[in-house]
């Protein structure tokens, strides 16, 4: 047991972090500004954009996955302009293993932001544009600091969320050592050459990984709870 | 001066109403809005500050705010509005909620001093009572100098006590600034206190334009006093009957003969007046 600890390999698990900071980075900007104008659209057309961005939640991985491997390959125009004009080839490296994961946990971040949004009251948000301020500056100064709880919720699920996803990282990344395999297919694959006891370890130390990150989350909004009294 | 002439359609409790409003309203003066609920007076308050779309037109001094469709964002209008559930920045201290409307720290320390919150100055709001609550509300709604001042009901979620403080307050700082006010309010007091117009509204439109005092006066003709209550019971006492009736936050009794106890039901509106007699007036210590 013990040698086989020492002798493990670690790199699925940079590469799991890596891709989840990443994600996490990219998809809190994109989603700070959906959620915040989803949260204040009276629009008729609001529900299907709500749908669009649920979607990842119901829709199987591998749909997505397959979706999304088409999507970037060179057999679609959006793959072929990314390899032809920039350059880039999105699948089977990490780049598109990125771009696959802010789809998928696309619904994650921008949840629990638009309900933070949501739970604000009108009232304090039009004070704010009566005071003279923009959407923006309102977004920035009045609505962000006061959904501290559900900031801290959206990031911290996403980044949870992105460490653990597999079908779509396996489709689209196609398990590449040092470059797409990620912990989570890490596992599967010492499932299948019945390597239990590196399977017990890597699923262990993604449990013990997982509850930390969820008890820093409800600590903190147990804290900030008692801190601010509640809004009004 | 203020030219208020707007409409718009607004879906009440008893289906679609026209909010048809004509106003003019003198610079520097203090209007108070009354009506029962459900009249349009939030409504028209929330279109004067941009809150709404309307159609119309709203002219202040030479400053076109509403014209047709064309509507002035509320941010370009320089007014103060407070809210009657405060509305306050709940991340930031007092002094910051009044600084973030404008980076004016002499007019911040004025007001506060104005309205005794100085000692409170770095406080969240969560940590404050109701009454000082609503005095920051009051106090950030003139930190830009506004052109006029909108205020909902501002003072129905505080108690009696803190009610006629805060009606000092408002007059006071009325005073100090001159700023023309508008003020949707349903206590008779604080509007003959406050204000030197009364508009009260009824399904949309205005039926009722004067002085406090014409218009809060329920007197007709030789009564000497009137007032309006509801039925809250009928007892049969012997031969006669005794009304109790509800008045504000009093209750009396009256007597009725057999006649006017069947004509009347429990939980009727009605109006009780005197004529004959001389009333006596006597302080109340407190």
């Amino acid at each position: 047991m013990l040698e086989k600890l020492m002798a493990l390999e670690f790199t699925p698990f940079l590469i799991s972090f890596k891709l989840a900071s990443l994600t996490t980075a990219i998809l809190f900007i994109v989603s700070l500004f959906l959620a915040w104008n989803l949260s204040q659209s009276k629009s008729r057309f609001k529900p299907i954009f709500e749908s669009i961005t649920a979607l990842p939640i119901v829709l199987p991985p591998s749909v997505l996955g397959f979706y999304i491997l088409y999507a970037l390959s060179f057999h679609s125009p959006i793959g072929r302009f990314f390899q032809d004009v920039l350059g880039i080839k999105l699948v089977f490296n990490f780049s598109g293993l990125v771009v696959a994961s802010c789809f998928y946990s696309l619904p994650f971040m921008v949840q629990p932001l638009q309900s933070g949004f949501e739970t604000l009251p009108k009232n304090m948000l039009e004070a704010s544009y009566i005071a003279g301020k923009s959407k923006l500056r309102t977004l920035f100064c009045v609505a962000m600091p006061n959904i501290k709880p559900s900031l801290m919720t959206a990031i911290v699920i996403t980044f949870a969320h992105t460490v653990g996803e597999f079908g779509v990282v396996l489709m689209v990344g196609g398990s590449i050592p040092n470059q797409t395999k990620t912990a989570s297919v890490a596992v599967y694959e010492l499932v299948e050459i019945m390597d239990y006891t590196s399977a017990h370890i890597y699923s262990g130390i993604m449990v013990f990984i997982s509850f930390l990150v969820l008890l820093l989350v409800y600590v903190f909004n147990r804290n900030q709870n008692h801190h601010l009294g509640g809004l009004s | 001066m203020i030219e208020i002439a707007v409409q718009k359609e607004l879906l009440g409790s008893i289906g679609k109403m026209d909010l048809n409003v004509t106003l003019s309203i003198e610079s520097k003066s203090f209007v108070a809005l009354s009506g029962q609920s459900g009249s349009g007076k939030t409504t028209l308050l929330r279109i004067l500050a941009g809150l709404e779309p309307a159609l119309g037109k709203i002219r202040v001094d030479d400053e076109l705010w509403l014209d047709g469709t064309h509507c002035l964002p509320p941010q370009q209008r320089g007014i103060g509005f407070v809210f009657q559930d405060y509305a306050l920045f709940p991340n930031m201290s007092v002094l910051e909620n009044l600084l973030f409307v404008r980076k004016d720290k002499a007019l911040a320390k004025q007001l506060l001093e104005l309205t005794e919150l100085t000692e409170l100055a770095n406080r969240k709001p969560a940590t404050l009572s109701g009454g000082q609550k609503q005095r920051v509300s009051l106090c950030r709604a003139m930190m830009n100098r506004p052109k006029l001042l909108l205020m909902d009901e501002p003072l129905s979620a505080l108690d009696p006590t803190m009610r006629n403080k805060l009606q000092h307050e408002i007059l006071t700082l009325h005073k100090n600034f001159g700023t023309t006010t508008i003020m949707v309010s349903h206590d008779p007091s604080e509007i003959y206190r406050l204000s030197s117009r009364v508009v009260v509204l009824s399904q949309g439109k205005v039926i009722q334009d004067g002085d406090a005092k014409g218009v809060l006066l329920r007197t007709q003709g030789s009564q000497k006093f009137s007032f309006e209550g509801e039925l809250l019971d009928i007892v049969k006492v012997d031969v006669i009957y005794i009304a109790i009736i509800a008045i504000g936050q009093q209750i009396v009794e009256v007597v009725l003969d057999g006649s006017e106890a069947k004509a009347l039901h429990v939980g009727d509106s009605v109006s009780i007046s005197a004529k004959a007699f001389a009333p006596m007036i006597q302080r109340l210590e407190k």
